[in-house]
């Protein structure tokens, strides 16, 4: 429900709507970017950052709240741990339950591989399946994979690597038509043609949907076949430390959640698909993230020597929840704007094309809060911009809005807000980690028997993704993975012994590097319980 | 603007909590830490449904947790889980009919069409009218209908005939797609084209390629209309 100076302020907004319907807003030209960049975005501002004084990746600056689950001690002494135990012995174990794990996990079956997926929460629980607006996938007419890859190139400052970037692009077909063979309900035309838009930064309309369920959809269609084929899961059981012998992973240690007791997994290859960290909330933004986004495969990536590629960037959605407050940093969907939705400041102008690149329009929107000070400002003291929702059921149609965002018009909904009749406030959240482990095409990391996939993973968007490029990364390389590691398992005897050489080692460069001891990584689960509470916490029974 | 407390009864437990907080955010606050029972706190994963009863109802409601603001004398316990039965198939030999929904779940037969199912649903799915089209094996309207669930099992919960509705609805958007919608003629045309190595070389010409050409491409490029 908006506040009655809410709406005395969107009365300013519906006084520019009319003008503004037919109005062309110019993309901005390459030095007006550069410069909106680098005065308003978070990833050009040098108090964000910290170097790594440990690992593989010394002396790379990545955000302090990364930083400081890199520089932190396990949880486990190494000196002390008994490994001799197993309780899992498998050729392919898959690390997270999300659309690069569930891809992984599919396919490395497929090849004969015994594979184990363990995951944190249940299968199913990660930014897959939050993911709205869509895929992209070269597969019109007017469209080629070449077209793709510039497009991915110029969105994320040619920094991608071109091998992981022509990787993505030349599986999308592919991909789709694997999908679409699984039974995801792709929007679709009644021949069959799928209807595609445009995302920011793509030059052509390239985002496949399904509705504003996108992710949801093929993560309910991967988990449903997971299930199907009876592949082995267990959930709520987080991997807590790699285990090593020399320089190659051979397996994990996980715990569980619930009974907190601990098990030893043996496995001739490791995927690791552990997804990002929007939960650790860098500079405190609000997250659009899942739960359990904390990094942890990264940690466990790096501290058995993976080294890390754009760190350094984190993507900001333009367009988070700013109210009301219990929503915030929830995402709206890019395909609000990809569909007529227009963005303008307090007084009701437009003051950036609505599809640029997502790094570009997030730092439009804070310009056009902190540094001309044209923004809203709600109750709770939040900046924001407007998203004009109504122009798109002017353009499309009455009811347009809750028939292409149905997920969108629900979550309003709920609050007393009818975003076909009232625009919305918005304001960026931390969305996406660019960067990650670094992989090569096959998603092998440059540790033996270590894979990557999905957000853990670093290279393929440079330094800025572009929508629908992530739920394509995850299925394309997801399935690289398990393609691989199921390969390489099946040249492999045995795994190799069990040790945690690579801990010991990294606790005394931690202490070299005068580190104390004060935090534990991985994470797990972040902390959302009042201080208070906390302060008090005793925990007898544990 | 003060924060006005409210008292939620957790499982029957009663704490203070400020009174715009979600339910989950309340918890929080109250001193749970969530392992089951909070997973994408968007109200897409299904994880975090909850049932509730304010004082002087007696009706149950239901909600997401990380979606519902906590009401004064709120009565609420989340379920996270529910035991209902996965059919287990391969989507390729099944046909989009009402036989194969029913073999593999023949409990929706006993649908008595008393329509809990829908006032269970917190995404306000007409959960009732997509089982009734299943069991007509018109997958297309269960499908089309049934398209917003989350999965969260509350429908299942509160059915009297013991029909697992979400995972008969995930069932016909998996036949619907496999085996009614028609495929998508331009994909298989360009994955013929990826196979037989239409695009090699141009992929090889432009991976070589160097920032300054390619940003010289990248800002020349044409663009297809949004509209």
């Amino acid at each position: 429900m908006y506040t009655p100076e809410l709406l005395e302020l969107i009365k300013r907004v519906e006084a520019t709507r009319e003008r503004r319907l037919d109005e062309e807003y110019p993309l901005l030209s390459a030095d007006a970017k550069q410069e909106l960049l680098e005065g308003f975005h978070p990833d050009y501002k040098d108090e964000v950052f910290r170097e790594l004084r440990v690992g593989p990746s010394k002396g790379d600056r990545t955000p302090i709240e990364y930083a400081n689950v890199f520089e932190a001690y396990s949880g486990l002494d190494p000196d002390k741990f008994d490994l001799s135990q197993v309780d899992h012995d498998v050729d392919v174990l898959v690390v997270g339950g999300g659309g690069a794990g569930a891809a992984a996990a599919l396919v490395a079956a497929e090849q004969g591989a015994n594979v184990l997926m363990v995951t944190k929460l249940r299968l199913g629980d990660s930014n897959t399946i939050m993911a709205q607006g869509g895929i992209q996938g070269a597969d019109k007419p007017n469209d080629s994979p070449a077209i793709h890859y510039l497009d991915i190139l110029g969105g994320g400052h040619y920094k991608n690597d071109p091998a992981l970037a022509r990787a993505l692009v030349m599986d999308a077909p592919e991909v789709l038509v694997w999908l679409e063979k699984l039974g995801v309900m792709f929007d679709k035309e009644s021949d069959g043609t799928m209807i595609t838009i445009h995302g920011g930064g793509t030059s052509r309309k390239r985002m496949h949907a399904a509705r504003d369920f996108t992710g949801g959809e093929i993560m309910k269609t991967l988990k449903d076949e997971m299930l199907n084929r009876d592949i082995p899961l267990v959930e709520f059981a987080a991997v807590y430390e790699l285990l090593t012998d020399g320089d190659r992973v051979t397996g994990a240690v996980l715990y569980n959640m619930e009974t907190e007791e601990y098990l030893i997994v043996r496995a001739k290859t490791t995927i690791l698909a552990t997804g990002g960290g929007g939960r650790l909330h860098v500079l405190g933004f609000p997250t659009s993230n899942h739960y359990g986004a904390t990094a942890d495969g990264l940690v466990l990536g790096y501290r058995v020597g993976a080294p890390l590629k754009y760190l350094n960037t984190i993507q900001y959605h333009p367009t988070g929840a700013a109210y009301p407050e219990q929503i915030l940093g929830l995402l709206v969907t890019e395909k609000v704007r990809s569909i007529g939705g227009q963005i303008t400041n307090i007084e009701g102008d437009r003051f950036v094309y609505e599809l640029e690149t997502r790094d570009v329009e997030a730092a439009a929107v804070i310009r056009e809060c902190a540094g001309r000070e044209k923004g809203v400002v709600t109750p709770s003291g939040q900046p924001a911009v407007w998203l004009d929702t109504v122009v798109i059921e002017k353009k499309l149609g009455e009811g347009a809005v809750k028939a292409r965002v149905p997920a969108m018009y629900r979550q309003y909904e709920r609050f007393g807000i009818d975003m076909a009749k009232h625009p919305i406030l918005i304001y960026p959240t931390q969305h996406y980690q660019n960067g990650g482990l670094e992989i090569d095409e096959q998603s092998r990391t440059p540790v033996p028997g270590l894979y990557a996939a999905g957000e853990v993973a670093g290279g393929i968007h440079g330094t800025n993704r572009l929508m629908g490029n992530s739920l394509l990364d995850v299925v394309v390389f997801g399935r690289r993975a398990g393609a691989a590691a199921a390969a390489e398992a099946a040249g492999i005897k045995t795994a190799g012994g069990l040790g945690l050489d690579h801990l010991k080692n990294y606790h005394v460069a931690l202490k070299a590097a005068g580190i104390e001891p004060t935090n534990a990584s991985p994470m797990l689960l972040p902390e959302y319980r009042r201080p208070a509470t906390v302060e008090r916490k005793i925990g007898l029974l544990a | 603007m003060a924060e006005k407390m409210v008292t939620i009864y957790v499982m029957g437990k009663p704490y203070e909590v400020p009174g715009d907080l979600t339910i989950m955010k309340a918890m929080e606050y109250a001193g749970y830490r969530f392992v089951r029972g909070c997973g994408c706190r968007g109200a897409f994963c299904g994880a975090c449904g909850t049932v509730y009863r304010t004082k002087g109802d007696y009706r149950l409601k239901v909600g997401l947790a990380c979606q519902e603001v906590v009401q004064d004398e709120m009565y609420l316990v989340e379920i996270p889980f529910f035991p209902g039965n996965k059919a287990t198939y391969d989507i390729e030999d099944l046909k989009p009919t009402a036989d194969a929904i029913l073999s593999l779940y023949p409990e929706v037969f006993r649908c008595l069409a008393c329509n809990t199912c829908t006032k269970a649903c917190p995404q306000d799915i007409e959960v009732m009218e997509y089982i009734q089209a299943a069991l007509r094996g018109d997958v297309a309207k269960a499908a089309d209908l049934s398209f917003d669930c989350i999965l969260c099992g509350l429908c299942a919960a509160r059915c009297p005939a013991e029909i697992v509705q979400y995972q008969v609805a995930l069932l016909c958007r998996r036949l619907y797609s496999r085996h009614v919608a028609p495929e998508a003629p331009h994909l298989k045309d360009r994955l013929k084209e990826i196979v037989d190595g239409t695009f090699n070389a141009e992929m090889d010409k432009l991976t070589e390629t160097k920032q300054a050409e390619l940003a010289e491409l990248y800002n020349n490029r044409d663009m297809e209309p949004r509209g």
